[in-house]
């Protein structure tokens, strides 16, 4: 799961919350992410999370405006 | 061998303004030479590099993030730690950023719709190679067309940025939301510059302006000296 930093700018979540608001719904913050599932041969859970970490810090997410959350689920 | 200096113009798939990009040069006196994403090498003989604008692989993940790790950036960013002048115009800058070879990174446009429009942007900083045709306050008409061209950096970054000259140009109006104005930076050395607007697309004044070719034929002279300084 990948989201928008806390205090970096999400005019695609604004926009989101703004056409919720429209609809009638009292949604006070929208922060638009991305889920990306991934198939992954590892070792053990420790060595998954190890190459999750760094899919995420050289391509998956961009650090400078982006933070993840990795959930680990056994095949 | 010719006497113009090569400069090597990367495709990835969709880019779109490779072309224009190579015409150009062409008509600034380098000797523009096509690579493709997958080469592991840069043509024989390049003393300069073009990453153009476009959609390169369709703007998937992040604009520019996939075009960041494709094989060609690693001769790329050898050639760029050599000292060899690195253009990234548009997507190319996003690419740049996104390889972590300019500071900073390219976000959606604030107000989320593409622009596509003449700007004019102010020359903060004319010693980096590229901007050496151009004066210090000098404002250059070139068009814009991206959505997602609002730069953004850490307040600390962007503070050392501009205590070190790196932030070599700025909107004079708002374009897209970009911290600063933001509308090209270098790296530390120099060698390495990103904008977001087009100067391939502003090389004749017939068509709109000519500001653009200040920053290319600027980009040709640089390759020219890179090749002298590789020879020698």
């Amino acid at each position: 799961m990948v989201r928008p930093k806390d205090g970096i700018l999400d005019p695609q979540g604004d926009a989101v919350r703004q056409s919720l608001r429209k609809l009638g719904f009292d949604v006070s913050g929208t922060r638009v992410g991305r889920l990306i599932d991934l198939d992954l041969d590892a070792e053990d859970r420790a060595d998954a999370r190890a190459q999750l970490e760094r899919m995420c810090s050289d391509l998956l997410a961009n650090p400078l405006i982006e933070s993840y959350e990795i959930v680990l689920e056994d095949a | 061998m010719t006497d113009k200096p090569r400069v090597a113009v990367v495709t990835f798939p969709g880019s779109n303004d490779d072309r224009d990009a190579a015409w150009a040069l062409g008509a600034l006196g380098a000797d523009p030479v096509s690579a493709w994403h997958q080469d592991g090498e840069l043509p024989a003989g390049a003393a300069g590099v073009v990453l153009p604008g476009g959609f390169s692989y369709g703007d998937y993940l992040r604009t520019g993030a996939m075009a960041s790790v494709a094989p060609v950036m690693d001769a790329v960013r050898a050639f760029a730690g050599a000292g060899g002048p690195v253009l990234g115009i548009c997507n190319g800058f996003q690419i740049l950023c996104e390889a972590r070879l300019l500071p900073g990174v390219l976000r959606p446009n604030r107000q989320l719709e593409f622009v596509c429009e003449d700007v004019t942007v102010r020359v903060e900083n004319a010693d980096p190679p590229f901007l050496r045709r151009c004066s210090v306050g000098q404002e250059l008409v070139i068009p814009v067309k991206h959505g997602e061209g609002a730069w953004y950096a850490d307040e600390e970054t962007f503070v050392q940025l501009a205590a070190r000259g790196q932030i070599v140009l700025r909107y004079a109006g708002d374009v897209n939301g970009a911290l600063g104005g933001v509308a090209g930076v270098v790296n530390e050395a120099g060698n390495v510059m990103g904008l977001m607007p087009h100067p391939e697309h502003a090389v004749d004044p017939l068509l709109g302006s000519g500001d653009g070719a200040l920053l290319l034929a600027a980009l040709v002279d640089a390759a020219a000296e890179f090749r002298l300084a590789a020879a020698a």
